[in-house]
């Protein structure tokens, strides 16, 4: 089931210069959002922009009916969002396309890998994965500290661990590059730049470890009318919005060489 | 109040949507109440299953998008066995847009599609700008156009509509020469051919550099077209080309369509197409129209 509905900014935080968080609040009874789906937003009063922007899920709470966007800024859509604030209105076409996969067995070890604002979805799951009891490794990178927009709300999950480029915060280096990304793990889950994803997925298929990650293609329709998203998987060009945007690497050989 | 009749096909109102943005249509049952369009057309559908073109493969533009899918489908053999028997019974008009590289291939989907009993109409797609071979080739010359459509109606006996391309110095002459060969009626415009540059890496945005223009920025030429077309040929004409308003609509109605198509606004708004519909019985009432017919072809 998916809705179209006008939901509420209820809150607006500024992360750095590139980021914000919002909060937005369902009139009534808010849809179930499984961790990695992600909404198509409206942008209203931009000239430059028509179609929605895809925005994966921070965070959910069916409980509350509120939803969390972690929003970077990169283009005139994302700009005009950036403007708006508390009260003000958001039109959303949600949930959509295939989360995470949850299938995973008490006591596993699970390594959630993400990558500057990719590190978005990872949230939800990782709340969602601690609430089975499970203490999946958090595991964020950026080039520098301050263009890893949300860490420390990631420690009451699991066990967290920082790389940067730079060194400015926790280990220095590629995420790839932790002493903890070697060790062995029943699953990894990983949204972030293309290359990180795809240094992960290369390094858990070599290791034989099932591997998640999330694309983001550019997209149009959101609900697999039009195959302008389409990923050249091993299966063909299989739709982000529908078929994922959560894939299995194990159909990624080609495309990313692994 | 709102029927129109297309040739043989019963429509319950004027709004249908249009091929390659609306799926199958059950991609779109919680926004839309199906059985409330007056069509819903299909994804343009070839003899096999194709591929489409490599990512990326849309650019959004001013009040627009380009687009070069490139009939990515599973193929008629495939929509006939899986896909048909999920949408059959659907309480609206399946129509199923049928694509091609030869005319060959446009004679063997249409045989297959003319078993199905719940698909009452075929549209030809003579005119996508996306595929390498065929597609946009047999749209721009009127006696290719002739060719294929009167070849297509030897072997296709229910309704034929044409699917024109906007990519013409005469639009009307193309329209005049499938009407001649036998077409139940005309549909148009397809997307204009465009491109995109991105400035940063100096290089097109799509992986096919051109592709098909759509949204409300192709709309004035839309309807400028459906009005020539309209006064120059005798069969239903069929207005698509930046819709998302009922007033939209209204326009293409007046300037002669008969029925209407509604594509990239499904996109923006997954409910537009209700919401078109409510508009155009909302102004049948304001206006005192009795009938939506009255107002076809007005201007």
């Amino acid at each position: 089931m998916k809705q179209v509905t006008d939901f509420t900014i209820v809150a607006r935080e500024q992360l750095g210069n590139q980021y914000f968080m919002l909060t937005l609040r369902h009139p009534s009874a808010m849809l179930n959002v499984v961790p990695g789906q992600f909404v198509e937003v409206l942008v209203e009063g931009c000239r430059e922009v028509m179609l929605r922007r895809p925005i994966s899920v921070h965070d959910a709470d069916e409980r509350t009916a509120e939803l969390k966007l972690l929003i970077q800024i990169v283009g005139n859509g994302t700009r005009r969002l950036a403007q708006l604030g508390v009260g003000d209105k958001l039109n959303l076409v949600y949930p959509l396309g295939n989360g995470f996969g949850l299938d995973v067995e008490a006591g596993a070890k699970v390594l959630l890998v993400g990558g500057g604002a990719g590190s978005a979805p990872l949230y939800h799951l990782a709340r969602v994965l601690a609430s089975r009891g499970l203490e999946p490794t958090i595991l964020l990178g950026g080039r520098s500290a301050d263009l890893i927009p949300v860490k420390e709300p990631f420690a009451q999950f699991g066990r967290l661990l920082i790389a940067t480029d730079d060194g400015s915060l926790g280990h220095r280096g590629l995420v790839t590059e932790h002493p903890a990304f070697a060790e062995p793990y029943d699953r990894i889950y990983t949204c972030g730049p293309t290359p990180m994803m795809r240094a992960v997925a290369q390094s858990a298929a070599q290791r034989g470890i099932d591997c998640q990650v999330s694309l983001e293609n550019m997209m149009a329709c959101g609900v697999g009318a039009c195959l302008c998203c389409v990923a050249g998987t091993d299966e063909g060009n299989l739709r982000v919005c529908k078929e994922g945007p959560v894939f299995n690497a194990k159909i990624l050989k080609k495309l990313w060489n692994l | 109040m709102l029927e129109v009749k297309i040739h043989n096909l019963q429509l319950a109102n004027p709004v249908m949507t249009a091929s390659g943005t609306f799926g199958y249509g059950p991609e779109f049952a919680d926004f839309v109440d199906l059985g409330r369009l007056g069509a819903i057309v299909v994804k343009g559908t070839t003899g096999t299953r194709r591929q489409g073109n490599d990512y990326p493969r849309m650019a959004e533009t001013p009040s627009g998008m380009l687009n070069a899918v490139g009939l990515q489908n599973v193929g008629v053999e495939a929509f006939c066995k899986e896909i048909y028997p999920t949408i059959k019974d659907l309480k609206t008009n399946i129509i199923v847009n049928v694509g091609g590289s030869s005319i060959d291939e446009y004679c063997a989907v249409a045989e297959q599609v003319a078993e199905l009993d719940k698909v009452p109409a075929i549209e030809l797609n003579i005119s996508c700008p996306n595929v390498k071979k065929g597609g946009m080739g047999f749209g721009t010359d009127p006696q290719m156009a002739a060719q294929a459509v009167a070849a297509v109606r030897k072997v296709y006996h229910k309704t034929l509509i044409v699917k024109l391309t906007p990519n013409v110095t005469s639009v009307v002459d193309i329209a005049k020469a499938v009407e001649g060969a036998g077409a139940d009626a005309v549909s148009l415009i397809n997307t204009l051919l465009g491109m995109a540059i991105d400035v940063e890496r100096q290089r097109p945005v799509l992986s096919t550099i051109t592709g098909g223009l759509s949204g409300p920025a192709v709309k004035p030429i839309a309807v400028r077209m459906v009005w020539q077309v309209a006064h120059a040929v005798g069969i239903p004409v069929i207005g698509l080309g930046g819709i998302s308003t009922a007033a939209d609509a209204l326009e293409f109605l007046m300037a002669g369509a008969r029925a209407i198509e509604v594509g990239t606004a499904n996109f923006v708004d997954p409910a537009v197409t209700m919401k078109i519909v409510d508009g155009l019985e909302d102004y049948c009432r304001r206006h005192g129209v009795a009938d939506i017919n009255d107002i076809v072809g007005i201007v």
